[in-house]
């Protein structure tokens, strides 16, 4: 393999794996915050109790987030210095105001959010925890201001091969940043909806059904429930936005190869670059120009329109874009079915979470990371979908990649790769051995809330 | 924008002031938290948790120094951060992993089951070393002008040993500061075991800059620099004598004097660094590429300028926050 393969596999193994964790914590935070407001509101334990064991896992997936984050921002000099060169000016400032308005708010204030509860007043705790979910929330716009615009790149001239910004304002809310935005941020929700009616239903089935898991397992169905038809209506949206700002993307999304009015829907479907064609097709008749266009007669753009004089290709490979795209797909539809579900069986009529059924128990637990894949699957479909360019229409992939010899990216490669495999090995293990413990009653035990003094202290095990 | 003349010349000084105070905030601050790691393998298993304990509530912040940092170099000079890091790819990987290794520990240490909580230290601690090591060498390499030869990585893995055991002088003095009784006495005997290494440390390069460059020798030896800057190396110097009599005289009954040897080491850190920033000015890759030279457009050099003077003061002012919300002596680390 060559550099440029390696680097961008390298590249995609760490933001494939760093995303994980901002996605959990970007949602945990605001959470966590309706915890303790709920807390202060009713005076309730339980939800102080749901608060001390979701701060844990809010602490392990913001660790694991903010060092592999770290690693990403090396990797942009070691592997891809082309890059800044060429879209320095506009990348560097909106980086800059991520890490100055961003990540240095959550940083901090996470100190106080996780140890200060004892030490400082409840309000100024309170207000820790908001600055955090605060800023993750800022931490996440700036990056996907950035990614945006290299998907939809506006307001920047290009001086002898430099890109200069002409206007922050078109750069900032380029076309496609409302979209990417607000599907990220309510994927986010998703993925914690999940993962806390998940963690929580796993509590319940192994016989923990104290009052905190029943509160987090509702908080957690109702939130998947509520944000499932938004998504897929928000998902929708940015769609049509691909489709007038990248359709080779959205042509390999659809699979479909030229260019014509009553596409078909394809479930499913073996597509075949070499012979641009595909195999075992299993479509709803006119579907995709009915989503795309709103009318069976919708033309809908095919990938043979994105091939050059010269034979060059100019849309991203289809097949890794099409699957990841029902990959994703499929989760959603699963997500909306089994929330709607389980809102449906735990309605207070049926007297609450008791009245799930233990398949539907089973089967949230089963989900408590689908989140996680459908986020990775819509990335792939995006980024990859970007490709050959790195910036939409200003630079491809290969014009920025280091010229870093091809053993030595494949040896660190295999590091990372070894050391993620284990982490996240050892982080979803640490959330079940959490879960479990708290399950015994071994961490959660009954006090008197107070701002310290009286309180039991129970180390942070 | 024009108030200061040319922003192309006071621009590209001003990110370079910006950069080095990050990385000097770094090295001090995430020092103190790596030298701790160092230190691990030489404390008891219930002083380990008091040592974690004192570093807990700010190592997030402190490595957001590091960001920023290089963030700062990666905005401001995209073309020396590209040459910098390609030229460092392999340590920069091996501190990456490092960082990886000693920031999940933290957490993994305390959460995960009771029985790897030995393989989660040594975690911390080899995590820790790898970073603190690959620090230095970069250090070296970079004093050396990013050139490999035997005799630069020779001197690259010497200042890898000494920026490592400088880290856990610092870390030392921190647990000084933060601990008390049979650990605080320990802490006194490692400062006191690792201030030798940071006097070699600071000889080494102190000696070896102005040889492999004559532009930095001709900086510090010719007249009247030489008398201008004679304060810098005699300061340092008187530092290092303070320290050693308060180590010898530490702890104290009432536990007063025990900021001091902390204290004096940021001072010492901090000269030493405007001593390496004097001479590498005007360069950003040594004897390479100047920041002028390096510098982003200045359109969106001020664009960040305006932010950075409006957030670095509230950055700063939370994060002395959350110092005095954790102020004195570590206790046990609780969420409650």
């Amino acid at each position: 393999m060559d550099t440029l393969l390696l680097s961008r596999i390298q590249f995609g193994a760490n933001i494939s794996f760093h995303i994980l964790f901002p996605t959990i914590t970007i949602a945990l935070g605001w959470v966590l915050l309706f915890f303790k407001l709920r807390f202060k509101a009713t005076g309730d334990m339980k939800w102080m109790e749901s608060y001390r064991f979701w701060v844990k896992v809010f602490a392990l997936s913001f660790a694991m987030g903010v060092v592999s984050g770290i690693t990403m921002s090396f990797q942009f000099g070691t592997n891809w210095p082309g890059f800044m060169e060429t879209v320095g000016n506009i990348a560097g400032p909106l980086l800059a105001y991520e890490v100055m308005t961003a990540f240095f708010l959550e940083a901090v204030f996470l100190g106080i959010m996780l140890f200060g509860f004892s030490r400082v007043p409840s309000w100024l705790h309170t207000t820790a925890t908001f600055l955090v979910a605060f800023g993750t929330t800022m931490s996440a716009f700036w990056i996907l201001v950035l990614n945006s615009w290299m998907h939809t790149p506006a307001g920047f001239e290009m001086r002898d091969g430099v890109a200069f910004a002409t206007d922050w304002w078109a750069i900032i809310f380029n076309p496609s940043m409302p979209y990417r935005l607000v599907h990220m941020l309510l994927a986010s929700g998703l993925t914690v909806a999940f993962l806390l009616a998940g963690i929580s239903a796993f509590r319940y089935v192994i016989g923990d059904k104290c009052e905190s898991v029943r509160a987090t397992l509702r908080t957690g169905i109702a939130i998947g429930a509520l944000l499932i038809p938004i998504q897929i209506f928000a998902g929708d949206m940015h769609g049509l936005n691909t489709l007038e700002h990248q359709p080779a993307k959205v042509a390999a999304m659809e699979g479909n190869w030229e260019t014509g009015p009553n596409v078909p829907l394809l479930l499913f479907a073996v597509p075949d670059q070499e012979n641009r064609t595909n195999h075992f097709e299993i479509g709803i008749p006119n579907g995709a120009s009915l989503i795309l266009k709103h009318k069976a007669e919708g033309v809908v753009p095919g990938l043979n329109d994105f091939i050059e004089e010269d034979g060059t290709i100019m849309h991203p490979r289809v097949a890794p874009v099409f699957y990841s795209f029902r990959v994703m797909v499929g989760i959603g539809m699963l997500m909306l079915v089994m929330s709607w579900a389980a809102f449906w069986y735990s309605r207070k009529k049926r007297g609450g979470v008791d009245g799930l059924p233990k398949p539907l128990l089973y089967g949230l637990v089963a989900m408590s990371f689908s989140g996680w894949i459908a986020t990775l699957a819509g990335w792939y479909t995006t980024e990859i979908g970007r490709q050959p360019w790195l910036v939409t229409g200003v630079m491809d992939t290969a014009s920025a990649v280091a010229d870093v010899p091809a053993p030595l990216v494949a040896s660190t490669l295999i590091a990372y790769l070894v050391i993620y495999a284990a982490l996240m090995f050892a982080y979803i293990g640490a959330i079940f051995y959490m879960a479990r413990k708290a399950a015994r009653g071994e961490s959660i035990k009954p006090r008197v809330p107070s701002s310290g003094g009286a309180a039991v202290s129970i180390p942070a095990e | 924008m024009n108030l200061f003349g040319d922003p192309a010349v006071w621009l590209p000084l001003v990110f370079a002031g910006l950069m080095g105070l990050s990385i000097l905030i770094y090295v001090v601050l995430d020092g103190f938290d790596l030298g701790v790691g160092v230190l691990f393998p030489f404390a008891e298993d219930d002083e380990k948790d008091r040592m974690i304990a004192s570093i807990g509530p700010f190592w997030d912040a402190n490595e957001t120094w590091l960001v920023l940092a290089i963030g700062l170099l990666l905005v401001a000079f995209p073309s020396a951060h590209g040459a910098i890091l390609t030229a460092l790819y392999l340590p920069v990987a091996i501190m990456l992993i490092g960082l990886i290794l000693r920031g999940v520990a933290f957490e993994f240490r305390v959460k995960a089951p009771i029985k790897h909580k030995a393989s989660w230290n040594n975690a911390f601690f080899i995590g820790s070393m790898m970073t603190s090591l690959s620090q230095g060498f970069m250090l070296g390499m970079y004093i050396m002008g990013l050139e490999y030869t035997w005799a630069t990585f020779a001197f690259a893995c010497v200042t890898a040993v000494f920026l490592t055991v400088g880290y856990s002088f610092i870390g030392a003095c921190w647990l000084i500061l933060k601990t008390e009784k049979q650990l605080q006495l320990k802490s006194v005997k490692w400062a006191k075991g690792g201030i030798w290494g940071l006097v070699l440390g600071l000889g080494a390069i102190s000696l070896a800059s102005p040889l492999v460059s004559p532009r930095i020798f001709e900086k510090w030896f010719s007249f009247p620099e030489a008398i201008l800057l004679a304060p810098l190396p005699i300061m340092s110097a008187l530092l290092v004598g303070l320290l050693w009599i308060a180590l010898r005289k530490l702890p104290t009954k009432d536990d007063s004097w025990a900021w001091f040897p902390f204290v004096c080491s940021i001072v010492l850190f901090t000269l030493s660094f405007f001593g390496l920033a004097y001479s590498f000015y005007p360069y950003v890759v040594p004897e390479q590429i100047t920041i002028y030279e390096a510098a982003s457009a200045p359109e969106s050099l001020f664009i960040i300028l305006v932010g950075t003077v409006f957030v670095l003061p509230t950055i700063i002012g939370y994060t002395v926050l959350a110092y005095t919300v954790f102020r004195g002596k570590a206790t046990e680390l609780t969420y409650d």
